[in-house]
């Protein structure tokens, strides 16, 4: 089990620990005295938190710089117990231990009480979903182990606490330094009818198993090691939360394609049936589906999670650089990486004294925030509150983890940035002194953006043809066309572009000058999805897009133009896309 | 799933996260107990296989047996086998059993300086050839990227600071006093050109969770673990000049089990018998700053 220990910087977590550690002889042979010696040696007294900072810089600073593990063991059970620094300057390692710990001792200093820190580090904890919280009153020595003194920090702190909708288990008075109430109870505290630490700890209770939830199956990564004669396609994973079986119906979101269980996949094991919350598996599938790592695997009879590209979260920043809007991040969220903007600032927690402002133009380091932000593309999740491990996002800046929050709400996506910017872009469009009926009128046709694509493997080179055909065919009979090649535009316009949403982006730019020159201009674009192809057709606005499928798609709920089978022989597919184009007036009458 | 299944599942998962980030990605395997048992973990995470490099630094005073197994495992896995080493080194013999310099120098020579050109490129690699059945130059010399490490938080104090994905700079320097956030399961996959990442899937490992699954996997590891009738044996391996065996009597994994559990060695560092850390009193941090594992 691991426990996070916080609290304000100086309050004594680290010597709660060494305590803790000293007291149940859970110390290296000799670890004790070695430390003890190097502090006689260096005319240092000695402190319990020497054994844990263990680092140069901490020991002679007197501080905790990075959290640290301590494995630790008592009758019931195993555990880790991460010190957390108490620094401000530190609050991102803070984070970092408290992010693996199932319960929080918080640690307060009697004669200090309760200070900026104190409270903070209680946010986060209950931020970061931490429900099991213990809170120490340390160095009760320094207060003559008044009582008075520590009920009043139990009063305060419980009324803050409660505020955050945390009820911690208990409060234990204690002095670390002089081991009071850490492994025994204590003379010097007869008012004290509580457990001690250490009783405190054992009667922690374990994270239940998220298996009665539904299933969730963050796609890791597809494997296929056919060079070594393995024929399995696995798709590999952990189970984030529920059970599956073989044999049950899954769905891949957010591109909604279906199918079987076919096998579950381990190594040295005994034929697997199932596999339930907590697993690191793999799976086979009934039939091939094209898929992408990042997808989330669910059971299609479960409660479907959100998709949506839009939500409102819940966002710690630890970044060096302030959370800015029209900033692109990386946002990743279980397997899921896409990119993403903030869209607005709800308001800013002044975590210490929860109060808030909200007209904060950025998020600062240490902010604690409600956000909006916008994915480029749709993505599945849950609320936070639904399945917790589903609904927690970080943000990446410049290689760097930056934030980390919980989502609390799916938004829908009417106004999203993209719309905003084409209104933008349209109402500023400056015309030339040719009209587009003028540009019809001359050259016979409407202007018209045509994209080819499939996404079965080694449909690409037929897609191609097929695209380049159209083009063909086109120019001879006088139209106005023009197909734009693929590597032609990577190497070219979209050379330095990062991503496939930068790339579709500029394609649909692009297109949306082709269309206004009165042209008909083709490209194709490989393995397109309902959101890419909604994309393309914002960004051609006010003109047309016609798309053709050539085999499987990636495609849920767009209707396509025209299906093409990935056997048709150009010429037959030829027929079907001029049919089209008849049906469509844009050509009149086809002769082949 | 009990604790042990609990750790195969987080190590896997973060195997898996390695994987699939990491273009040019290597796992260090030093032979000892917690490399091997990282390797049976990849083929826990790959279904069997392990389609990485596993990249060993040959200091050349490895004790003999360690080397005759790296190469029989080699064979009897395929496994992608690439050795590096620290020729200048060891050619003008600035060694410590060769008494011209100290016991830090020479880790940091031997293991530092060979690690760090062998993971870089700059110097040569050596890869076993199936076929040939033999070391062969190895013709690709692109810097790896993502380096995964078998180190343990319980091991000494540096490493229970350690990430599970922890940056190197340029110079292959740590910067223990910034270190990059981790939050959840989400580690730092995204690093800078010329920099690489330090992956440590066996983190919260204990020496006890690695002998327990060792046993439970029946996982095969060197006979330099088990007293071999003369009352010692290692607890853990490095190289013959500077580590110690230990007196016991445990000869199967069982008996090891039992000595970490509740006998003799419950509450004895289990690097006490390597000299090197003795000599740097700031644990094994000085050396770690510089990039040894």
């Amino acid at each position: 089990m691991n426990i996070v220990v916080v609290g304000h910087v100086d309050h004594g977590k680290s010597t709660v620990i060494g305590r803790l550690l000293a007291d149940t002889n859970s110390l290296p042979e000799g670890k004790l005295e070695q430390v003890k010696a190097t502090c006689a040696k260096n005319a240092k007294p000695f402190e319990y938190a020497f054994l844990l900072d263990a680092l140069k810089d901490e020991q002679s600073q007197g501080i905790t710089i990075d959290s640290a593990r301590c494995f630790f063991k008592t009758k019931k059970r195993d555990y880790i117990i991460i010190d957390a620094p108490g620094h401000i300057e530190f609050l991102k390692n803070m984070v970092t231990g408290a992010a693996h710990a199932e319960a929080a001792f918080l640690v307060i200093d009697a004669k200090e009480g309760i200070r900026e820190n104190s409270k903070r580090h209680g946010y986060l904890v209950s931020l970061l979903g931490i429900d099991q919280v213990v809170v120490l009153v340390n160095k009760l020595d320094l207060v003559d182990y008044d009582k008075g003194v520590f009920d009043k920090i139990k009063e305060e702190y419980t009324a803050f606490l409660r505020e955050l909708k945390v009820e911690p288990i208990s409060f234990v008075p204690v002095s670390a330094f002089y081991g009071d109430n850490i492994a025994e109870r204590s003379k010097n505290t007869p008012w004290y009818k509580g457990g001690t630490v250490l009783d405190e700890l054992d009667a922690l209770k374990k994270q239940a198993i998220a298996e009665n939830l539904p299933f969730r199956f963050p796609v890791q990564d597809i494997y296929k090691f056919t060079q070594e004669n393995d024929d399995r396609r696995i798709v590999a994973g952990t189970v984030e939360s529920g059970s599956i079986k073989r044999g049950d119906k899954v769905t891949f979101l957010p591109s909604y394609k279906e199918s079987t269980v076919k096998s579950v996949e381990a190594f040295n094991v005994p034929e697997k049936e199932t596999a339930a919350a907590g697993e690191a598996i793999g799976f086979t599938l009934s039939t091939q589906v094209y898929i992408r790592p990042g997808e989330l695997m669910v059971k299609s009879r479960d409660l479907m999670p959100k998709v949506s590209s839009r939500f409102k979260a819940n966002i710690f920043w630890v970044g060096r650089d302030p959370l800015v809007k029209d900033k692109k991040y990386k946002l990743k969220l279980a397997a899921m990486r896409t990119t993403v903007k903030l869209v607005d600032i709800i308001n800013v927690l002044d975590a210490s004294e929860l109060s808030t402002v909200s007209n904060k133009e950025q998020v600062d380091r240490h902010d604690v925030a409600e956000c909006v932000f916008e994915a480029a593309r749709p993505i599945a999740f849950d609320l936070v509150s639904d399945v917790e491990t589903m609904g927690r996002i970080v943000i990446v800046d410049n290689y760097e983890i930056a934030g980390g929050g919980i989502i609390l709400e799916s938004l829908t996506s009417e106004d999203s940035i993209l719309k905003k910017h084409i209104e933008e872009r349209e109402y500023l469009w400056e015309k030339g002194a040719v009209s587009a009926d003028e540009r019809e009128t001359k050259f016979g046709h409407k202007s018209k953006f045509i994209v080819f694509t499939g996404c079965e493997e080694g449909t690409e080179q037929k897609v191609r043809e097929i695209a380049k055909a159209a083009e063909e065919y086109l120019f001879k009979n006088k139209y106005k066309v023009y197909y734009l090649g693929l590597s032609s535009f990577l190497r070219g316009i979209d050379s330095d572009g990062k991503d496939r949403e930068e790339h579709i982006r500029r394609l649909g730019e692009l297109a949306r000058i082709f269309t206004d020159s009165g042209q008909i201009f083709i490209t194709t674009v490989y393995g397109l999805y309902d959101y890419e192809v909604e994309k393309l057709k914002l960004l051609n606005k006010p003109n047309e897009i016609l798309v053709i499928n050539v085999g499987d798609s990636n495609f849920h709920k767009f209707k396509v133009n025209a299906r093409l089978s990935k056997d048709d022989s150009t010429g037959a597919a030829i027929k079907k896309v001029l049919s089209l184009l008849k049906k469509e007036e844009i050509i009149i009458e086809y002769y082949l | 799933m009990n604790q042990i299944e609990q750790l195969e599942a987080h190590s896997v998962h973060i195997l898996r996260e390695a994987y699939r980030e990491f273009k040019n990605l290597a796992m260090l395997w030093s032979i000892g107990k917690d490399s091997t048992v990282l390797l049976w973990l990849a083929r826990k995470a790959f279904l069997g296989h392990v389609p990485l490099p596993l990249v060993h630094i040959d200091t050349h005073y490895k004790i003999p047996e360690m080397i005759d197994y790296r190469d029989n495992l080699a064979k009897e896995l395929k496994l992608n086998l690439v050795y590096g080493e620290n020729p200048e080194a060891l050619n003008n013999k600035q060694t410590f059993p060769d008494g011209n310099v100290d016991r830090l120098t020479c880790c940091k020579l031997l293991k530092s300086e060979a690690l760090k050109h062998t993971l870089s490129g700059e110097w040569p690699r050596y890869r076993y050839d199936h076929k040939k059945d033999k070391y062969v130059v190895d013709e690709n010399k692109e810097p790896y990227t993502g380096v995964i490490v078998g180190v343990r938080a319980d091991e000494e104090g540096s490493r229970s600071k350690e990430r599970y994905f922890s940056p190197r700079d340029k110079a292959n320097d740590w910067d223990v006093g910034d270190q990059p956030p981790e939050f959840w399961n989400q580690y730092k996959t995204d690093f800078a050109p010329g920099t690489h990442v330090r992956i440590h899937p066996l983190l919260d490992w204990t020496e006890l969770n690695i002998w327990e699954y060792i046993y439970k996997e029946n996982i095969p590891v060197t006979s330099l673990y088990l007293d071999r009738g003369e009352g010692t044996r290692y607890r853990s391996l490095g190289c013959y000049p500077c580590t110690d065996p230990v007196e016991s009597t445990a000869k199967n994994i069982e008996e090891i089990i039992e000595e970490l559990r509740s006998g003799k060695f419950v509450n004895v560092a289990e690097r006490s018998g390597r000299a090197q850390d003795k000599d740097d009193s700031g644990g094994l941090e000085t050396l770690r700053r510089d990039g040894y594992m």
